[in-house]
């Protein structure tokens, strides 16, 4: 068919066909193990701790949004790849790829926003590089960073959920799809307003303070692109276990639900930037969730659902009137529809 | 959310499935021809609530799915023609023609923009005037009155790159064609937003000549299941009638206006749907008067063959309701929404597709 | 078919409206309704507003599904 030897839009999405790429391309001719475990960051031995290593590119367009920009998301991403891996984030990198022409007051606006970001959670940016490129050659500015965190061996099986059994809790820290809806207003395109802020935030403070306090963390990570749907199908699939997931505990702000609406979008494939979902042992619930209530990140926590022994590899939705639905993997970016 | 949130209350859905579950003794089997209903159902899981004396069948109400692959490679065609903007919804995106959709026309370098209303195409069209703009209109009298008012405006405006391909249908030789064809139904939960512009005198003809009951339904559990309760009280009864569930938004004379407008622009011609052929005068063309912008008489389509339906697709008898999307030998396997082959899974109100996602 | 969806009327001009659901807004044209009011609920489909929510058999169809909640709960 025309365009199987192309890159499409949606190979970029997070959703399947993102993860075919990843897997049939990246993941063959770079082959070793510790990429294939696909966790969000890499865990590598090292004498003593692991090494949790991890990397990330951003270009959201606009660079300016309702609760952030390019620069904070670019801190935000890779530290939260770290720390829902169970690692505490230390150090990351940074490369700039900048369009001809771009202001220099814009610049100095994301990286006075990524300084305050990794300030506030305390990991420092010891190593970059910048490019600048003809004008028409990239979109504006582009961001890559890496990080590097340590990660307790006790911790390392964070990344990938290998402990989960039925019984054990899902857990995620607040609303969903504020942060995807939040990047359409600011673009524009549509001229659909309403006031929403994107929930991009550090989570290492938070996932620092839970794994001091408790073990019984099976499984950490963050929703981003694909949202929390794409986040519990990939969790359970080719998994002993299923998931169960209650519409009714799944928060959405209002403003937040009325954009999916007017487009036919479905919040739980929307991207966030400030989400962590967890997989708890049960009897560890709820001291997770006190003290999710008490951080300014998790303050909105719910728990969502659980694992379960039947339908494994499936993730079921219970609707409110008791039907069910199962979630699955998008192929590739939500449009808006009609129909 | 206002008139959205108190029809999805809990507490209403056990006394209405008790008493439909009360006065419901005989087999049936209804038809909803709207793909909104068709994900409803789904999406609230009503089968598995309902008694199994009571069958939901899916009918032909996805603009999507009814449309054939020729639309698409058509729009293809003309996304491939330099000079030429193709606008479109959403939903038409991914919907396979013979060999390519339009989503990999466009990583191919074509110009394909998605809009979120037909008005949008049109100023596009003033934004670039040395562009053509071809709007691809798809659906039902729920959207044809909104693409009359483009076409009519294009016109007001003396747009001369402005033009519209049209796979606009109305619903009742459809809903005609499912009894012509012997398909067993006892009655019809008829199309929501397509009553709010119609009305519903036109199924009055469904129920006097095939005594067959008609009730037009909102999209809520609630008014899925009351519609469900006015349905079978019909058939126990033996008094099919035509009934407003939707009433907050179906008028007796529907949306005059929109009608008007319809009338105005567009003329009903013979048009094929997938699975039924030909239905005579169950499409929508442009008139005489607004000729000019239709962008089958402006175009040379000679080198766009009719294709051949894929033989394994069986959506044609999914959506007459004679086949499940389960007894399709694709469904899952083959075709599914990661990879879509036919129309009814690529829709995200394709029978398929709700029932690959809701099936649970 | 089809995603519609009501939404409030919040300001107008002319033949467009601005239209909230949730707290979220967008646009919507009125050539297929008249006497449109900011204040009135309407069905938005593909960027048109396609009818008015009578708010009256609103209300009548919340009252009747109510009754025959009532209804089923007697013994």
């Amino acid at each position: 068919m025309t365009g199987d030897n192309q890159i499409l839009l949606d190979h970029g999405s997070g959703g399947r066909l993102s993860r075919e790429l990843t897997v049939n391309l990246f993941f063959k001719h770079f082959g070793n193990n510790i990429l294939s475990a696909a966790t969000d960051s890499a865990v590598v031995p090292t004498p003593g701790e692991h090494l949790a290593f991890t990397t990330d590119s951003f270009v959201v367009d606009p660079l300016f949004f309702p609760g952030g920009d390019i620069g904070k998301l670019a801190v935000c991403g890779t530290v939260n790849d770290l720390a829902v891996s169970g690692a505490t984030p230390l150090y990351l990198s940074a490369g700039f790829i900048i369009e001809e022409g771009f202001l220099l007051d814009d610049l100095k606006k994301i990286v006075r926003s990524m300084a305050d970001t990794a300030r506030s959670c305390g990991v420092k940016i010891v190593t970059g590089d910048t490019k600048v490129v003809n004008r028409g050659h990239c979109d504006k500015l582009f961001i890559n960073t890496s990080g590097v965190g340590l990660l307790k061996s006790s911790h390392k099986n964070i990344g990938s959920g290998k402990g989960i059994k039925p019984g054990d809790k899902i857990i995620i820290n607040g609303g969903i799809a504020s942060h995807g809806m939040a990047v359409m207003i600011a673009r524009n395109e549509l001229n659909v307003g309403g006031n929403v802020i994107s929930d991009c935030a550090p989570l290492s403070g938070l996932t620092g303070q839970i794994l001091k306090a408790t073990s019984g963390i099976k499984f950490m990570r963050d929703a981003t692109r694909g949202g929390l749907a794409t986040v519990l199908s990939e969790l359970c699939e080719n998994r002993k276990f299923g998931i169960e997931v209650a519409e009714e505990a799944i928060k959405i702000d209002d403003n937040v639900r009325g954009i999916c609406e007017f487009f036919g979008f479905d919040p739980l494939y929307v991207a966030n930037e400030g989400k962590v979902v967890m997989v708890v042992a049960p009897e560890k619930a709820g001291s997770v969730i006190n003290i999710m209530k008490s951080h300014k990140y998790g303050h909105d926590v719910s728990v969502i659902g659980e694992v379960v022994e039947k339908h494994p590899g499936k993730t079921i939705l219970k609707t409110k009137i008791g039907g069910s639905r199962m979630i699955d993997m998008l192929a590739g970016s939500q449009l808006p529809r009609i129909c | 959310m206002r008139f959205i949130d108190e029809y999805y209350d809990t507490s209403l859905i056990e006394p209405l499935l008790r008493s439909i579950k009360k006065i419901s003794k005989k087999e049936v089997r209804f038809m909803e021809v709207c793909g909104g209903h068709t994900m409803a159902i789904r999406k609230f899981g009503l089968p598995s609530l309902l008694p199994e004396n009571i069958r939901l069948l899916s009918g032909p109400g996805c603009p999507v799915c009814v449309t054939d692959r020729w639309f698409i490679d058509k729009a293809i065609a003309l996304a491939r023609m330099p000079g030429n903007i193709i606008t479109t919804f959403g939903d038409l995106v991914r919907v396979p023609g013979s060999s390519s959709t339009l989503e990999k026309e466009k990583a191919n370098g074509a110009d394909i923009r998605i809009v979120y209303s037909p008005l949008d195409a049109l100023a596009l069209a003033k934004e670039f005037p040395e562009k053509n703009i071809i709007f691809l209109g798809i659906g039902f009298e729920t959207t044809s009155p909104a693409v009359a008012v483009t076409v009519a405006n294009a016109k007001k405006e003396h747009l001369t790159n402005f033009s519209l391909l049209s796979s606009h249908k109305i619903m009742p030789p459809a809903m005609k064609a499912i009894i012509h064809e012997g398909i067993k139904i006892d009655g019809y939960i008829c199309p929501g937003h397509v009553s709010t512009i119609t009305g519903p005198e036109m199924y009055r003809e469904i129920v006097g000549k095939y005594g067959l009951g008609c009730v037009i339904s909102g999209f809520e559990p609630t008014d899925l299941l009351q519609t469900i309760l006015m349905l079978v009280d019909q058939v126990e009864s033996g008094k099919p009638k035509l009934e407003i569930q939707y009433k907050r938004a179906v008028k007796p004379d529907g949306n005059l206006k929109a009608k008007k407008i319809m009338a105005e622009v567009f003329e009903t011609c013979d048009d094929w749907w997938r699975g039924f052929g030909i239905i005579p005068e169950s499409g929508l063309s442009l008139n005489k008067k607004y000729k000019p912008f239709d962008a089958g008489e402006f175009f040379n389509f000679n080198e766009v063959p009719k294709p051949e339906e894929d033989k394994a697709c069986i959506c044609g008898e999914i959506l007459k309701g004679l086949k499940t999307p389960a007894e399709c030998l694709l469904f899952r396997i083959k075709c599914n929404p990661g990879n879509p082959v036919g129309a009814c899974m690529v829709s995200s109100e394709g029978a398929c597709h709700a029932y690959y996602k809701y099936q649970g | 078919m089809c995603l519609s969806i009501p939404a409030k009327i919040i300001s107008i001009e002319g033949n467009k409206a601005r239209v909230s659901l949730g707290g979220a807004e967008i646009n919507a044209a009125l050539h297929l309704i008249d006497d449109a009011q900011v204040g009135d609920y309407i069905l938005l489909h593909s960027g048109f507003a396609i009818q008015k929510i009578d708010e009256k058999e609103a209300m009548e169809t919340i009252r009747l599904l109510k009754e025959i909640g009532r209804e089923g709960q007697e013994p």
